[in-house]
């Protein structure tokens, strides 16, 4: 087991590597002018210049990585220029270890931009999550146990179609019908713990994480209802029914148990991926996560930041795929074993 | 179709009527059958023929007159920039209202737009499906470092944020497009920049099951003879395999057409894509946003045909699914 692990995060690390290699690659390699943009529409040749040797940009592609890795390990200096920050002492920004670069644009570090929005954005995948997990397993339930009946059909076609309308226009339908127009719910806007207490936080993230777990809930009652179906005619769910085991006992505890591999992969790489930003869903409803931090650093160019939201998104879900790799073996032990 | 189920076609041959004729059918035959008598399926196809034909038919009918999705009718939209009358100004001459502020036809304009919408899926679709095909029965194929190397170029694509990276690439994408490819910028450069990354990013899914399903397929008698004969891999691969994988690829086609369908909606809303004036489903339906409460109908009718394309796709490949590989139940 303990060898096993160690191979997923042996893998794990080769990854992520490649991840921040091939990002910088993708990014930097292309002839492009990512000093031009930070720079800005009135600068002229001469300014442009000096803001590509200020943010380190008249270096290769490679070396900027190595940079970033450096900073990632020991922190790093801003501007990137040493000369220049010998001689202006004063417009020195220093980023702690694991520094993800430096915003031009904002003149501030990619890891303050960073953590300031992730609990954002963590909250609404907490709830997000608990919504769709507990409704798809229940519904997922519901619906293998009266196969083909109406309710069957009915809970499927249901989050069929919640999931094809275009998240943000469910978004948008909640706040202007659901909430302004109708008042049933209201408007939605983020309290923190502190400021609104648990219940308050929880109830400024109903409609956005209503919102984003309507596009999985599809997805878990499809893929519950059919290993749940499968189970229920496997030999031993006759046995458990044979020696007079409880209904509830028979579901949860011994049908839902084969659902529960997919369920766990599906899990971890769905939240992973929300960890870092619903960028729709959070643009809709203007909660400022790292959603509304991407499409912000998307409109106004602000290279660093995104690289940086790429490599923390791409490293989650590396992780995610460790940790759901690592629970598989914990399941199931046949895995360990392959 | 991989397995010959023919136990399974005689019982069933035999319950469904005539006990005297019990023939042999094909793999097809039986597909087609099982098919038939899917009566959602049916129902499901039927719409997805329904809005094709209109798709194909729209730039026509754009050009004769009958769909107008570029004049500005402003004399119909009141003070308020609101289409003046009830239901967002609905007519004969409008049958799905007019958009606000503007005054173009709204039915011309969603129904031109699902055109542009169903050709970048289906570019989109067919082009993450040519590679995950490739690298699947590449990878499927020759096995060891290979299949490993290819494994993790699969693991690493997925470790990207897919629509994170369309926005971060965004201009550099569209500057290698319209600069190095030498595509004429506007529409068709977006259209290329979108239907790219889409498929650049989106091929692991086909990838991962079409390896799978060659890793089965390769120790069969028929590849085995095609490798004591001395058949190049090339050969091995694209003519005596691939040929085996035409299920799985319809079914993944029509799950894959939704996806990019609601893909192109959701990039349009965070302003990558086509542009107006040049209708698409994503930017109709974001542009309608700002009239959400005010225009109902024109908010609603491209979420809606949305909606229907994906549900009907959806079901389309759960059909084919149920039909082509009938031990496969999820």
């Amino acid at each position: 087991m303990f060898a096993y692990a160690v191979r997923r995060l042996g893998i794990g690390a080769v990854l992520l590597l490649s991840l921040t290699l091939v990002t910088y690659f993708l990014f930097f390699a292309v002839p492009s002018d990512p000093a031009k943009q930070a720079c800005g529409k009135n600068c002229n040749e001469e300014q442009i210049e000096q803001t590509r040797v200020a943010l380190g940009y008249d270096k290769p592609w490679i070396a900027q990585w190595g940079d970033f890795m450096t900073g990632l390990v020991k922190g790093r200096d801003f501007p990137a220029d040493e000369e220049l920050r010998a001689n202006n002492p004063n417009i020195v920004t220093h980023c702690a270890a694991p520094c993800m670069g430096f915003s031009f644009v904002n003149q501030q570090t990619v890891n303050e931009i960073l953590s300031g929005a992730f609990p954002i954005s963590a909250s609404i995948a907490v709830v997000a999550l608990v919504f769709w997990v507990t409704g798809g397993v229940l519904f997922g339930i519901l619906a293998a146990m009266t196969k083909g009946s109406f309710l069957d059909r009915g809970l499927v076609g249901l989050t069929l179609i919640a999931y094809a309308f275009p998240s943000f226009f469910i978004g948008k339908f909640l706040i202007t019908y659901v909430s302004i127009k109708w008042g049933w719910v209201e408007y939605p806007a983020y309290l923190s713990i502190e400021e609104g207490g648990v219940s308050g936080w929880l109830s400024s993230l109903f409609l956005p994480a209503l919102t984003l777990a309507l596009l999985f809930l599809a997805g878990y009652v499809r893929i519950t209802r059919s290993y749940v179906l499968e189970s229920l005619s496997e030999d031993y769910i006759r046995t458990a029914k044979a020696k007079g085991l409880s209904q509830r006992t028979m579901i949860f505890k011994h049908a839902l148990r084969a659902a529960l591999t997919p369920l766990v992969t599906m899990i971890g790489l769905d939240f992973a991926g929300l960890l870092g930003g619903a960028i729709i869903t959070e643009n809709v409803f203007a909660y400022n996560g790292l959603g509304v931090v991407a499409l912000q650093s998307f409109t106004s160019d602000d290279l660093p930041t995104m690289v940086g939201l790429v490599i923390l998104i791409g490293s989650f879900v590396i992780l995610a795929n460790i940790i759901v790799d690592i629970l598989y073996a914990v399941i199931d032990p046949r895995v360990r074993l392959g | 179709m991989s397995d010959l189920d023919t136990h399974g076609s005689v019982s069933a041959d035999v319950a469904g009527g005539d006990p005297e004729a019990v023939e042999g059918k094909s793999p097809f035959q039986l597909a087609m059958g099982r098919f038939r008598r899917d009566k959602l399926t049916l129902v499901a196809l039927g719409f997805v023929v329904t809005y094709v034909t209109a798709a194909i038919a729209a730039p026509f009918l754009v050009k004769a007159g009958v769909l107008d999705p570029y004049t500005t009718n402003q004399d119909l939209i009141g003070p308020d920039t609101i289409p003046i009358g009830k239901w967002g100004g609905i007519s004969w001459e409008h049958p799905l209202g007019i958009e606000p502020g503007i005054g173009r036809d709204a039915l011309s304009r969603i129904w031109y737009g699902m055109t542009f919408s169903l050709g970048i899926a289906l570019t989109a679709t067919l082009f993450a499906i040519g590679l995950g095909v490739i690298i699947g029965i590449v990878s499927g194929g020759a096995g060891g470092k290979t299949d490993a190397v290819l494994g993790r170029l699969t693991d690493l694509t997925l470790a990207f944020p897919q629509t994170l990276m369309v926005l971060a690439l965004y201009s550099l994408g569209l500057a290698f497009i319209t600069g190095t490819l030498h595509v004429p910028g506007g529409d068709l450069a977006n259209a290329v920049y979108v239907t790219a990354i889409l498929g650049l990013f989106g091929w692991t899914g086909v990838g991962r099951l079409i390896r799978g399903q060659v890793l089965s397929i390769r120790e069969r008698e028929f590849v085995e003879a095609a490798r004591m004969i001395g058949a190049s891999k090339m050969r091995i691969y694209f003519r005596e395999i691939l040929p085996n994988l035409w299920a799985p690829i319809l079914i993944m086609f029509s799950l894959y057409m939704p996806i990019f369908v609601s893909a192109e909606a959701a990039l349009s809303f965070l302003g990558v894509g086509i542009k107006p004036p040049t209708p698409t489903l994503g930017n109709v339906l974001a542009d309608s946003l700002d009239y959400a409460q005010a225009d109902f109908v024109y908010f609603f009718a491209p979420a809606a045909l949305i909606a229907i394309i994906v549900v009907s796709f959806n079901l389309l490949g759960d059909g084919l699914r149920d039909a082509l590989d009938p031990k496969a139940d999820r």
